[in-house]
């Protein structure tokens, strides 16, 4: 059952019932979920959770939905591998790489829209829609499918065509915009505003953002119930970043592991890094960009979670890393080539902050250490294009030892 | 009419301009602050605006052309 009482201004505190708002009436503050967290830690207990799905929704009590009603593709409890490989290169004993580019879309969207779509199911609305360069758009149209509701799915006209019939494939109403990125997510929030759609990022935000909670759940539990020391993670929005830094403290005020003391590292690329330039600033107002970054899943300039992330940084001594360009690739390669993992361009940024906070000391070769991986490599494969160079060989064995005389 | 829900971001000398003011002395648009903070040369206000599409549209472009950022609440959707 589904233990959220009601939706909670973050900036002045109003409440509201739970309905599809995503913004205070009031001051236009974003809206959280709030719950009933002693009913809860009546309910769910480690054995509890060992004992539901194999899925995100073991975790169903701290999930603002009826689980019973989940629409769900089996996402979640994705792996968390210790990698002895690229711990040995960077000189990290306990690195562990939460792979989540194994989820159904093949990306951690899954989380959050499978909770959106659960709500909209409640709300009953007949239509999912979202605003997407990718990742997203397939999760939404994927789970629209498996709903029985329709979708329509807004991209820009210059979209790549590979990223359209990821999530074309679904049978979603795609539209292509014309348009900067400022013309298309104010037609956006005109259209969420219009049409009684969920659209999962406007108004079913507060209940979509609570998805993200459960990649701090799995990694708790599959560390042996504790919070590692440290968590290297993407931010495009920061809304993500947010989550898993409170799905930790839940489980710690649940009493299901023992005390927090993550340290929260948010990784950007240099083309679009809005969040973590405030932090260098040492502002927390953060000032909007224009992307220009091949981390297209990370293409956020104005970031609607932006403050709330640098207090993320500041309440768990954490910090944020800017990732050059040309090194994106590089972390690819170096996850792909250690660990049999093949990354999007989002977990380039990760694997190559993760080498940079462990170069200058942020992180020790004794501490527990979590890098999130939140996308499938298939998904940006023009990013890698030019590593690829196989031999070309005429059919005989004779070409063959030509061009290797040792294999 | 319409409304759109943005928040104005005014840099170094733009924050002693009345913009807000000589944005509704111009164009038909109704402003309704809910939040603002002054601090480190950098001002910000949260507010509704309400209008004719149109207007509100030629009204933002003037905002803009003063060197003021303006961008939704909601911050960016396309993800």
């Amino acid at each position: 059952m589904a233990f959220a009482t009601a939706l909670k201004c973050r900036e002045c505190g109003r409440e509201y019932p739970t309905d599809p708002l995503n913004v205070c009436e009031f001051c236009f503050g974003p809206l959280e979920v709030k719950y009933d967290y002693e009913a809860i830690s009546r309910s769910m207990s480690r054995d509890s959770i060992q004992n539901g799905p194999i899925t995100m929704w073991r975790y169903e009590d701290l999930l603002p939905v009826d689980a019973a009603n989940a629409v769900d593709l089996h996402t979640g409890f994705t792996p968390l591998i210790k990698a002895t490989n690229l711990g040995r290169i960077l000189g990290l004993d306990h690195l562990y790489i939460k792979n989540d580019a194994v989820n159904p879309t093949n990306s951690f969207k899954d989380r959050v829209v499978s909770v959106a779509a659960t709500k909209a199911v409640e709300y009953e609305f007949k239509t999912l829609a979202c605003a997407s360069t990718g990742n997203l758009a397939g999760s939404v149209a994927a789970h629209a499918a498996k709903a029985g509701m329709s979708s329509y799915i807004f991209i820009p006209s210059d979209l790549e065509r590979g990223k359209v019939v990821g999530a074309a494939i679904y049978g979603p109403t795609v539209v292509a915009i014309d348009g900067s990125y400022d013309d298309v997510n104010r037609l956006c929030s005109e259209l969420a505003d219009t049409y009684p759609w969920a659209f999962v990022n406007i108004n079913m935000r507060p209940y979509y953002a609570e998805g993200s909670k459960t990649l701090g759940y799995e990694v708790a539990e599959q560390l042996g119930w504790q919070a590692p020391a440290h968590c290297v993670v993407p931010s495009a929005s920061g809304s993500m970043f947010t989550k898993i830094w409170k799905g930790l403290n839940e489980f710690e005020d649940l009493g299901l592991i023992p005390k927090v003391n993550t340290h929260m590292h948010m990784t950007q690329a240099e083309g679009c890094s809005p969040i973590a330039a405030a932090y260098e600033a040492g502002t927390t107002r953060v000032r909007p960009v224009k992307p220009k970054t091949i981390a297209k899943s990370l293409a956020i300039g104005n970031p609607a979670d932006g403050y709330y992330s640098l207090k993320v940084i500041e309440d768990s001594h954490g910090d944020a890393t800017i990732v050059p360009e040309e090194e994106v690739v590089d972390g690819i390669q170096l996850l792909a080539e250690n660990e049999g993992i093949f990354t999007e361009t989002a977990g380039g940024v990760v694997i190559s902050g993760l080498k940079r906070l462990v170069e200058r000391g942020a992180i020790k070769r004794d501490e527990i250490t979590v890098a999130y991986i939140t996308g499938n490599g298939l998904k940006t494969i023009e990013a890698v294009e030019e590593l690829v160079n196989p031999i070309h060989i005429e059919p005989t064995m004779a070409a063959f030892h030509e061009q290797i005389p040792n294999p | 009419m319409s409304k759109l829900r943005v928040t104005f971001t005014f840099v170094g000398v733009l924050v002693q301009e009345p913009v807000i003011w000589q944005l509704s002395q111009k164009f038909a648009v109704k402003t309704n602050i809910r939040r603002a903070d002054v601090k480190d040369g950098l001002g910000w206000v949260t507010l509704e605006l309400e209008g004719e599409e149109e207007v509100l549209q030629q009204g933002i472009e003037w905002v803009r052309s003063t060197g003021t950022e303006v961008e939704l609440v909601t911050g960016d959707v396309i993800e």
